[in-house]
């Protein structure tokens, strides 16, 4: 295509981005690098039907004052990106050298909130994406190689998990795993354990999201793959049987090359997705054992009553920058083969 | 003949009844919780809306919309039925307008009690207060040969003697799900221990103390008695553990007992339901109970006529002798004529112990929000009570910082 047609076809789409996506990541930008204003308190006589006492409250009129000067903030700078809810650079470097051992400073470390939302989404990132990607060949692999009269009803029941609402779906997970639902309660007879709890135990609420995620991400894996594998040419593959290739070489050396660009594209949306895990972490209830980034940006802005939006854009733009580096190799890898394509 | 009677009749009371209230404009639209006695409120609201346009919002999630709506010009809501804590983001970002002359004018039957004011400005009126204390299974607690406890170690030594009996394996229940409930079950815990949020007069935070460490362990010791899955367990969840009879003491919002009483249900466990006083904890004389009002705002960026309009129905509601006398079992109503039944027990047992009302300061909500955080880890036994009141003094200390507290 021309460079001039793709322009002209681009376009739409691309004034669409820019003003949905572009300047909106620009605005959250601005805004993490800045703070509220210092906070005018007076003392007033504070009455309800409770009784009357002194106390504070925001001084309207002297704030309304500073506000209408600057109406973004006080400057920040990158001070909410290096405080103890993000990077918390003064906190790592005391534990550094508190520290006796690597062990002691990892756990401290993972203690603070950032760290440890990122510690739970990159396990899993790193546990989820592969699984998927490799459940998602094989199911396409056995379907294709299934009897045309039974797979169009296969392929439904497999991609249902994706049909399923996110939320709906952690949800009917959510009970079976409860105390009294039919996997928690088996589980307890099954360790001898009255007080064995899937939900409040890290652990098993992490496998139960990543399980979940492998669960919900597989059918579009699936999907594509399937797609793929009716694109694979029928020559070769008679070819190697003839030359009596097993099943397993077929696969290797002639399928998965073939569809190997189609791998890359999978791989790419599949991390960008799991960078950004949050349905199950709501559906699950599990804001106690396991955070993600996403979560902590939902926390600052609904979970407080007073809204973080300097805290909510810093942890956001430390998202997105989180998945370009993860993208980075892959991205360098396609854009290198494109030019030598060329 | 007898017909049009009826119906002049019918014609006659219906304008009676609406004539206190004769609103010819503006529109009133309300944004509140969902529980039985709020919407019996509006309802009464409702009735006399005149020639007013009336919509309303009744939301489990009313505080994640309350700021960004009302923040609007004009806002989304003219009236925001509030509660102490959440009234406090609204004054801080100066979302609601003082109605000292609509009391004046139309606010007749509110009593002066009912009124949060503001160096005398009428920020809020209230129309019920509410509070969390326990529910007792007598027919359980009779079994076992256990009095009705009074503190929260009497409540633990009876649900440890329930389940040693073998009679329930988890016989306690409050609602510890992470965030903003378990927040509250120690906010009540640490005022029954004595303590102060913050050192005085100023906005640094003040829980990592003896206090603090008391109230962790005991939250600790009342979790261990509880369903596994606590951390998921928020008010509606416990109210259904104790409906199927898994529970036999649990602390729990006064409001709830509305619908944890009606009709649905197990009869038998409903009947041996029974409503106490808030139980003291560590040897102090107040209740680990915060004392609430609900009562209604008004949105500051709405037309004059709107704020008239709604403030009328809303006075029409807040003073209405009739709802109080009809919905006497919904709510602890603060209005006059509200004659006190069995359920209103609670509330009026932890007024009388000198209960403290929830902290109504500026700052407050970021500490509530550290907590509901910080503390799990403890509960979950991977880090001691000190550490986790440090992290919570830390994660304070940075929101408040961000926000201009400190």
């Amino acid at each position: 295509m021309p460079n001039r047609s793709f322009f002209w076809f681009f376009l739409p789409a691309g004034l669409a981005m820019i003003l949905f996506i572009g300047l909106p990541i620009i605005s959250t930008g601005i805004q993490s690098f800045y703070a509220q204003h210092d906070q005018v308190l007076v003392k007033v006589k504070k009455c309800d039907p409770f009784g009357c006492k002194e106390s504070v409250v925001v001084d309207q009129e002297a704030t309304s004052k500073i506000r209408d000067e600057k109406p973004l903030g006080k400057f920040n700078g990158f001070g909410t990106y290096v405080d103890r809810n993000h990077l918390a650079v003064e906190q790592v470097s005391e534990f550094w050298n508190e520290s006796k051992s690597t062990g002691e400073f990892i756990s401290k470390v993972g203690n603070l909130p950032f760290y440890k939302a990122l510690v739970f989404t990159l396990t899993y990132c790193v546990i989820v994406t592969p699984c998927v990607l490799l459940l998602g060949f094989i199911i396409a692999l056995s379907l294709n190689a299934i009897s045309r009269k039974i797979r169009g009803p296969l392929i439904f029941g497999t991609i249902l998990p994706m049909i399923v609402t996110p939320l709906v779906g952690s949800l009917v997970l959510f009970w079976m795993i409860d105390a009294e639902g039919i996997i928690g309660a088996n589980l307890q007879i099954l360790m001898n354990d009255p007080y064995l709890s899937v939900k409040s135990s890290k652990t098993l609420t992490w496998i139960t999201i990543i399980i979940y995620g492998v669960w919900h991400h597989s059918p579009f894996a699936f999907v594509v793959f399937y797609a793929a594998l009716q694109t694979v040419p029928q020559e070769p593959l008679e070819a190697s049987i003839i030359d009596g290739a097993s099943r397993f070489q077929r696969v290797k050396h002639i399928v998965l090359p073939h569809i190997y660009p189609v791998v890359t594209f999978v791989a790419l949306i599949s991390l960008m997705d799991n960078f950004r895990v949050f349905e199950p972490i709501i559906g699950f209830s599990a804001e106690g054992s396991a955070q993600s980034l996403s979560w902590l940006i939902y926390d600052n802005l609904v979970n407080e009553e007073v809204i973080l939006f300097g805290s909510a854009a810093a942890t956001s733009i430390m998202t997105i920058i989180g998945i370009s580096i993860i993208l980075a190799p892959v991205l360098i890898r396609t854009w290198r083969e494109f030019r030598t394509n060329r | 003949m007898k017909k049009i009677l009826i119906v002049l009749l019918f014609l006659l009371f219906g304008t009676y009844a609406n004539a206190d209230c004769n609103i010819k404009s503006g529109s009133i639209n309300i944004l509140a919780n969902d529980f039985p006695a709020l919407r019996t409120l509006v309802e009464t609201a409702k009735e006399c809306k005149g020639s007013a346009d009336f919509k309303v919002t009744h939301s489990a999630e009313h505080n994640k919309i309350a700021v960004p709506a009302l923040t609007a010009n004009p806002s989304e809501f003219s009236v925001r039925v509030a509660a102490n804590s959440s009234i406090v983001p609204l004054m801080n970002a100066d979302l609601i307008r003082p109605m000292n002359d609509l009391v004046k004018k139309y606010g007749k039957g509110i009593q002066d009690s009912q009124l949060i004011t503001i160096d005398g400005k009428v920020m809020a009126v209230a129309f019920m207060a509410n509070t969390q204390h326990l529910y007792v299974r007598t027919d359980v607690l009779k079994e076992n040969g256990i009095a009705i406890p009074k503190t929260y170690e009497e409540v633990v030594a009876a649900a440890e003697k329930i389940r040693a009996a073998g009679k329930m394996k988890y016989p306690y229940a409050a609602a510890y799900k992470a965030g903003w409930n378990l927040a509250e079950e120690f906010v009540n815990m640490y005022i029954g221990h004595g303590g102060e949020f913050f050192k005085a007069g100023t906005a640094e935070p003040n829980v990592n103390n003896a206090k603090g460490v008391a109230t962790l362990n005991m939250l600790k010791k009342l979790a261990d008695l509880s369903n596994p899955d606590y951390l998921t367990h928020d008010s509606e969840a416990i109210k259904v553990e104790w409906e199927a009879g898994n529970v036999a003491i649990m602390t729990l919002w006064a409001s709830r007992s509305g619908t944890l009483l009606d009709d649905e249900g197990d009869a038998k466990i409903t009947a041996a339901t029974k409503l106490v006083a808030p139980a003291t904890v560590g040897g102090g004389n107040i209740p680990a109970a915060t004392l609430w009002w609900d009562g209604f705002t008004l949105a500051k960026n709405r037309s004059d006529a709107d704020a008239e309009a709604s403030f009328r129905a809303m006075a029409h509601a807040a003073s209405s002798k009739e709802m109080v006398a009809k919905a006497s079992d919904q709510a602890v109503w603060l209005v006059e004529g509200f004659v006190p039944g069995p359920k209103s027990v609670g509330v009026i047992e932890a007024v009388k112990m000198g209960a403290k009302p929830y902290p109504m300061l500026p700052q407050m909500g970021l500490m509530h929000g550290a907590l509901g955080s910080e503390i799990v880890e403890f509960l979950q036994g991977n880090e001691s009570a000190e550490q986790a009141l440090k992290d919570v003094e830390a994660a304070y200390m940075t929101k408040a910082k961000e926000q201009g507290f400190l």
